[in-house]
């Protein structure tokens, strides 16, 4: 074959129209929805196990499993199985009122002992709930007509938001004890908007619409949610047509691809960026650590390295948490950054000295950001050294209190409340906290168990107002989740980051 | 006699090599960082919680306890339950390595066609511009590493000429009558090529992109043997007596040339195997390397061990193998 250059640019016109005659999906009505997930799922029991406390997992768990109480995108709660819910005059019982007429997937009845047994169930430490802690709270669950009632060991203002948390699911009691925990692995049952219909671990799982779904039969008949853990495929997978819906792409690959073949969304999520401080070495000193937060110039940063798909915060909480104040700030000065140093001894020419920890990849450009934060830092006198770790790493450090003075991290919490972003994170005794200072154990104490909620809210906001002031963390950033659609589908967002596919209408 | 004897020799010696591999493992992963039990628990869990979920793994006696505990249940064929799939290690394992193997035997089915037709033809075009050419190609092909391999296949086959899939073993609308989890082997034996081209489809990129180093490598060491062996003496004997150039290569140097591409390919197959880790991650195929690599992000201790015994059973397996056929392959071994 003589191959010149008219022959080969027939060649390629001929192969081209080849293959798109195979994969025409973004032009033709979506049958099947196919969604490229970025994560596996590794157990169906949405209540224990690594699994069960995975956050990028719990929108798979959502479209078979309903949890205790519905929420609602913009995560606020709303009524699900559960229709009402609330304590006893004195504090000393909860009671759940149960909705009726919903069924199973394998077609029995839903019924408030499911609702009891699933409490029950997951406050007993033999169980290996990693929440246990939470549910453990209640004990003695009892049904009386279509209520369930519990008592409260210890009062916890925060229990009905872990009703729609990491473990808050319900599940088939009658079901489970029938086929047991590995029967529940091979065939999962639900109550949720999509029944199982055929899981292969690390590939994909095949979606039914429950016609007989509570909130109404989603409008997708069949979804095929593929595990496509690599990003560069992901986004091969919805460029090519092989999939409608895709998430967690590069913002650069977002943007090419968003304005072109595909649809975008891009909407603010429950994670955030920050840097832990820890109360050791130069840490110690409040003009090193306020140095360190007026030397960020978060806006920008984003801008430049995250495309602008960030929102800068400057407390833990986002715009959506229950206890987010606006007029907490730490403002963006250098000059304040190098007056601060000087205070102390320290400028450009005579640095003060630390160590910063990042992940690298773990979350988009977050050694980019840290390398970045490093650079401002270095024009006002802070010499930052960067070691990079691997997120277990971080974790095992965290747990150990050790570590390094200052240390990048990502922090979810889908159902807003302080006590899941600040609380967790900067009192002194929970093992998972950084900062172990005195004067913030005595702040946020009393508020675990603060039964007037707008008293506790104000509390929190107190909370955040001091750490701000006194940089005892640097919260950087809320994320901004990419996903890339066919114009075939409309998807709605969550702002807890699940990708539900009962969310998704067609166009 | 000798023969069987050398093999009850490599055989006790993999014995031998399988055990420490079993304590260094065991032992490393227990020491690096990463404690499933820290991963696991959210923030606000306590000391107690920490205590009762190590306990509920195992994870609060000492290692050399562990140890001994999982090695009295991997002598009765119990490798544990993994931590993050809550099933038993030995069915998740062996459920996952029929889609590896067949991905890293079609992986070596496409090197060996590719480096054996690069090396013969070269040879045969020995000294003009197409063996040139051969040689450039190699030298991109080693040059490049097989996950490049695998980004470059997905852009032009899964995405500017979407002929193949980009993810996954098979369709999952598909309903699949097979018994056992050698899909490639049984749509075969089932006569459903419908399902074979599925399941080819899916594969090919995953296993070409494997393929192209060590077709790379394949090449050019048979072509370096097959040059060599072409001035011995018999092989300037059989041209004299008036064959022809096709036939010298085919069947008078190939035989002989083809020993050293032989061990290559045996060591150079577990390799492949260790490969399927990063390309089965690109592709979302689901074999034992995906598996693996899930298993470690979420520090799951007893399915790590499980998969790299597999591991390790394979690639002494695949090696014993080798030393077997070259010794049967090779007269002078086999009756020395």
């Amino acid at each position: 074959m003589n191959l010149n250059r008219r022959s080969l640019l027939k060649l390629s016109a001929a192969s081209v129209a080849l293959g798109a005659t195979g994969l025409p999906a973004r032009a033709q009505a979506i049958d099947e929805l196919v969604i490229a997930y970025n994560v596996t799922l590794p157990s169906w029991d949405p209540t224990v196990g690594p699994s069960a406390v995975n956050p990028t997992i719990q929108g798979l768990y959502q479209s078979v499993f309903d949890q205790f109480i519905l929420q609602q995108p913009d995560l606020k709660p709303a009524p699900g199985l559960l229709t009402e819910w609330g304590w006893n005059d004195d504090r000393t019982q909860v009671w759940m009122t149960v909705r009726e007429g919903v069924k199973w997937h394998d077609g029995s009845d839903f019924t408030a002992e499911d609702v009891a047994w699933s409490l029950a169930r997951v406050a007993k430490p033999e169980t290996g709930s990693p929440i246990q802690f939470v549910w453990g709270t209640l004990a003695n669950h009892r049904v009386e007509g279509n209520k369930v009632i519990a008592d409260v060991v210890q009062f916890d203002p925060t229990i009905f938001k872990w009703m729609y948390f990491l473990t808050g699911y319900v599940l088939p009691k009658a079901y489970y004890e029938k086929v047991g925990a590995e029967g529940f692995e091979a065939a999962p049952v639900g109550t949720g908007p999509y029944m199982v219909e055929k899981f292969e671990r690390n590939a994909f799982v095949r979606l039914k619409a429950n016609e007989n779904y509570w909130g109404g039969a989603p409008e997708f008949k069949t979804v095929t949610i593929k595990f496509v853990t690599d990003a560069a495929a992901r986004v091969a997978e919805v460029e090519s047509g092989n999939a409608h819906v895709t998430l967690e792409m590069p913002y650069e690959e977002y943007d090419r691809l968003k304005g072109g073949p595909l649809a975008g969304v891009a909407a603010p999520i429950s994670d955030i960026g920050m840097i832990f401080l820890n109360d050791i070495d130069v840490m110690l000193d409040p003009n090193v650590r306020k140095a360190a937060a007026h030397a960020i110039d978060k806006q920008t940063i984003i801008d430049r390295l995250l495309g602008g798909y960030g929102v800068k915060i400057d407390t833990l909480e986002t715009p959506e948490y229950d206890a987010y104040d606006a007029s907490i700030t730490v403002e963006y000065s250098p000059e304040k950054a190098v007056e601060l140093l000087a205070a102390s001894g320290y400028s450009p020419e005579n640095p003060v000295k630390f160590k910063i920890q990042t992940t690298k990849g773990f979350k988009p450009k977050d050694y980019e950001m840290i390398q970045a934060i490093v650079g401002l830092w270095r024009k006002v006198g802070i010499e930052a050294e960067i070691e990079v770790y691997e997120i277990a790493k971080h974790y095992e450090l965290r747990a150990a209190d050790q570590l390094a003075p200052a240390a990048f991290y990502n922090w979810g919490n889908s159902v807003g409340d302080p006590t899941t972003s600040t609380g967790f994170a900067m009192f002194g005794p929970s093992p998972h906290s950084v900062w172990d200072g005195e004067d913030l154990i005595n702040m946020i104490g009393p508020l675990w168990g603060e039964a007037d909620e707008a008293k506790r809210i104000e509390g929190w906001k107190a909370v955040d107002r001091y750490v701000a002031e006194n940089a005892l963390v640097i919260p950087l950033l809320q994320y901004v989740q990419p996903i890339l659609h066919a114009p075939g589908v409309v998807v709605t967002p969550h702002a807890s980051g699940a990708l539900l596919p009962h969310l998704m209408k067609r166009a | 006699m000798r023969l069987l004897r050398s093999v009850l020799l490599r055989l006790a010696t993999t014995a031998v090599t399988l055990l420490g591999v079993a304590v260094i493992v065991f032992f490393v992963i227990r020491v690096v960082p990463g404690n499933p039990v820290a991963m696991m628990l959210p923030p606000g869990a306590t000391e107690e919680d920490v205590a009762r979920l190590s306990a509920l793994y195992g994870l609060d006696k000492s290692i050399p306890e562990q140890f001994l505990i999982w090695a009295g249940g991997v002598l009765q064929g119990d490798f544990g339950t993994s931590i993050t799939a809550r099933q038993p290690v030995l069915a998740l394992v062996l459920g996952r390595l029929p889609a590896t193997l067949e991905l890293s035997v079609m992986a070596l089915v496409i090197a060996v066609a590719l480096g054996g037709v690069a090396a013969l033809t070269g040879t045969r075009l020995r000294g003009t511009r197409v063996e040139g050419g051969i040689d450039v190609a190699n030298g991109m092909a080693l040059s490049v590493p097989d996950f490049l391999w695998g980004l470059v296949l997905i852009l032009l086959f899964g995405v500017l000429v979407p002929v193949f899939h980009i993810s996954g073993r098979v369709t999952p609308s598909l309903d699949l009558p097979f018994t056992t989890n050698f899909y490639l082997f049984e749509s075969v034996l089932r006569l459903r090529f419908d399902l074979w081209a599925d399941i080819v489809s899916h594969m090919f990129m995953p296993a070409l992109a494997l393929a192209i180093p060590l077709a790379a490598i394949i090449g050019q060491l048979l072509k370096q043997s097959l040059k060599e062996t072409m001035h011995l003496d018999y092989v300037t004997l059989s041209r004299t007596k008036g064959y022809g150039e096709n036939h010298v290569i085919l069947r008078e140097a190939l035989p002989n040339a083809i020993l050293p591409t032989l061990t290559l390919v045996g060591v150079q197959f577990t390799f492949l195997i260790g490969g399927t880790v990063i390309i089965e991650r690109l592709f979302s195929y689901e074999g034992l390397g995906n598996m693996a690599i899930e298993a470690v992000i979420n520090r799951d201790l007893p399915l790590i061990q499980g998969i790299v015994i597999l591991f390790a059973v394979i690639f002494t397996a695949v090696n014993l193998a080798v030393d077997l056929l070259y010794a049967l392959l090779n007269p002078r071994l086999r009756h020395a």
